[in-house]
């Protein structure tokens, strides 16, 4: 049984060129936070005053989780800002040790939410991002609130966005010898959670399309594992009964007209891929190894997956269309789960050695490993959209051992758990929504 | 360890020759058109618990140890007997493992339980197989004293022709 969703968002954005001038690094190890003022958005009526101050919520929050801002608190603020118009006084606000200042204002009329807000480089005394303005109905605050989010981490440390973004999953309940397992949607932040299938059948591993309007997951409703596409629009399910066996480890390819899969035949466990316009299947491995867990390169031109050809689960890279695959991990230990970065220089991956599980992330060609968390297991990277964070689900030991997400950046920097009301796994970071 | 499974076993096959021939406990029963009609529970739970419908695995191995040959003989015969001719195989792995490779091992687990019953002279068309990778385990602790038990093969008994 399937649920669907949709959602409606006008996006009025006049973003203009971003010039940071206070340029945080991320790719580096330790930052400081950088100090921002935050005075309220100025309202003229009560209800707007509301979506105002939900709006500052959801935007500190994103930025909090950051790790790279801190909100100077308001009691200390000497200025009043009583327009985004009116010149800033740099001085009022060097004084309390502000870098960045972010002024909006916020009105409700009609059900629609028009805002409009400015940052500003209190060093420099300039503008970071100029008369920005987002309108939408009064549904879509937290999706407003994370573009704001975007705009002010992209305009100071010059990163893609990704907060204006969503998480498909795999919500578990239950004990370990009989989880019960829900594919399930929701915000980047874990709000506006949705089910997307009931408990009845064992579900797996969801995979966005890159348009984030459909998944790709594998179900048990047969009795057997077989891949599915749901649209996440329409709600239409649709299975591929073309293909034999069991099928599982589905991805899309970056134009999204095709998905990789692996399929499992008389024992024998390859990858192929099905083209969804005309349903033409290519295999692109074949020999007896367990070839699985298949991910294109952003350019299409390649796929990396893992394969224990070799005598054990190692990572491989192959042309898209199949041919002979180099291995890429040499390291010592299994590796698996490899999945290419949006951004195309890294691959992250599950490493088991000795007895611990790893997230970590390796340059195309396997070098410059680096291990960025260790615990019991650690598994299933995926990238937010920005190539800078990856999210994974680590389960803990033991009887009452259950997996939850958690979020890294690719620095190694800033391990966080994303707290839900359910165990939860096999994340899917969605692209950028539009 | 081992030598106590042998042993147990070799009980096991001594107690199959005596039961089909002296006692009712493979009786018919049950109604027309059930897919059970000549499989009674109490052979059912005969076929899991006496012969035993459960083989171990190593640690990322799908080859069936020497030890498990005359439970997987056992089946056989049960299964000719009884002229089963819907059977599932289940294989499973521990949770050791990340997700998609399980899955393709538990394939490899239960097709070669498949492939030795076929061997015995099961027609394959009456054998499916399917894996389930880490996601039904046995044993719960994350110990290898359950590791071992979750490393396992089912061979689940559907129902029967005749």
């Amino acid at each position: 049984m399937v649920f669907f969703l949709s959602s409606t968002f006008v996006n009025k954005g006049l973003s203009q060129a971003n010039v940071p001038e206070l340029d945080i690094d991320v790719t580096e190890g330790v930052v400081e936070p950088i100090p921002i003022a935050f005075p309220n958005f100025i309202t003229r009526d009560f209800s707007s005053s509301l979506i105002a101050s939900e709006i500052s919520k959801i935007v500190k929050n994103d930025l909090l989780k950051t790790s790279l801002f801190r909100f100077i608190t308001e009691n200390t603020y000497i200025s009043d800002v009583t327009s985004i118009d009116s010149p800033v006084r740099f001085a009022d606000w060097r004084a309390i040790n502000s870098d960045l200042l972010l002024v909006g204002n916020v009105s409700i009329i009609n059900e629609t939410i028009t805002i409009k807000f400015r940052l500003w480089d209190v060093v420099g005394q300039n503008e970071i991002f100029k008369g920005v303005q987002f309108q939408g109905p009064s549904n879509s605050v937290r999706r407003i609130a994370h573009k704001i989010s975007d705009l002010i981490y992209s305009g100071v440390t010059g990163e893609g966005n990704y907060f204006d973004t969503r998480i498909a999953f795999i919500s578990e309940r239950g004990p370990k010898n009989n989880r019960t397992k829900r594919l399930a949607i929701m915000d980047q932040d874990g709000a506006n959670l949705n089910f997307l299938t009931n408990s009845d059948s064992i579900v797996l591993a969801p995979r966005f399309s890159p348009d984030a309007r459909k998944i790709l997951y594998t179900s048990y409703e047969t009795g057997k594992p077989r891949v599915y596409l749901l649209n996440l629009v329409t709600g239409n399910l649709r299975s591929f009964p073309q293909l034999p066996g069991m099928t599982f480890a589905p991805r899309f390819s970056p134009d999204g007209k095709k998905i990789i899969l692996s399929i499992t035949d008389n024992g024998n466990t390859d990858i192929y891929t099905l083209n969804l316009e005309n349903n033409s299947k290519k295999r692109l491995t074949k020999n007896v190894a367990i070839d699985t867990a298949p991910s294109f390169s952003p350019d299409g031109k390649f796929i990396v997956f893992e394969s224990d050809r070799g005598g054990n689960q190692q990572i491989y890279v192959m042309p898209s269309n199949g041919g002979s695959a180099k291995r890429i991990s040499f390291g010592n230990g299994r590796y698996g789960t490899p999945v290419w970065s949006p951004r195309g220089d890294m691959i992250a991956f599950t490493k088991m050695h000795k007895g611990n599980f790893h997230i970590g992330v390796m340059r195309k060609d396997g070098s410059q490993e680096r291990l960025l968390t260790k615990a019991f297991i650690d598994e299933g990277p995926t990238w937010a959209p920005n190539g800078r964070i990856i999210m994974f689900f680590r389960e803990t030991a033991g009887v009452n051992g259950a997996p939850s997400l958690y979020t890294i950046e690719v620095t190694g920097r800033n391990l966080r758990k994303i707290e839900l009301s359910s165990f939860a796994s096999d994340p899917s970071w969605s692209p950028l929504l539009n | 360890m081992k030598y106590q499974k042998i042993v147990m076993f070799i009980f096991i096959l001594f107690t199959i020759t005596n039961c089909s021939e002296t006692n009712g406990l493979f009786g018919k029963s049950g109604a027309d058109g059930d897919p059970f009609a000549n499989i009674s529970q109490s052979s059912l739970d005969y076929f899991s618990n006496e012969i035993g419908d459960t083989i171990l695995f190593k640690v990322n191995q799908s080859v069936i140890e020497p030890e498990y040959r005359d439970v997987l003989n056992s089946q056989a015969s049960w299964i000719k007997e009884k002229s089963i001719s819907s059977i599932t195989i289940e294989g499973h792995a521990d949770e050791q493992g990340t997700r998609e490779y399980n899955l393709a091992l538990g394939a490899r687990r239960a097709t070669a339980v498949r492939n030795y019953l076929v061997s015995q002279g099961i027609p394959e068309s009456n054998l499916s197989v399917v894996t389930y990778g880490k996601e039904r385990p046995l044993r719960i602790c994350s110990e290898e004293s359950c590791w071992s038990k979750n490393r396992r093969a089912i061979t689940i008994i559907e129902g029967s022709n005749s």
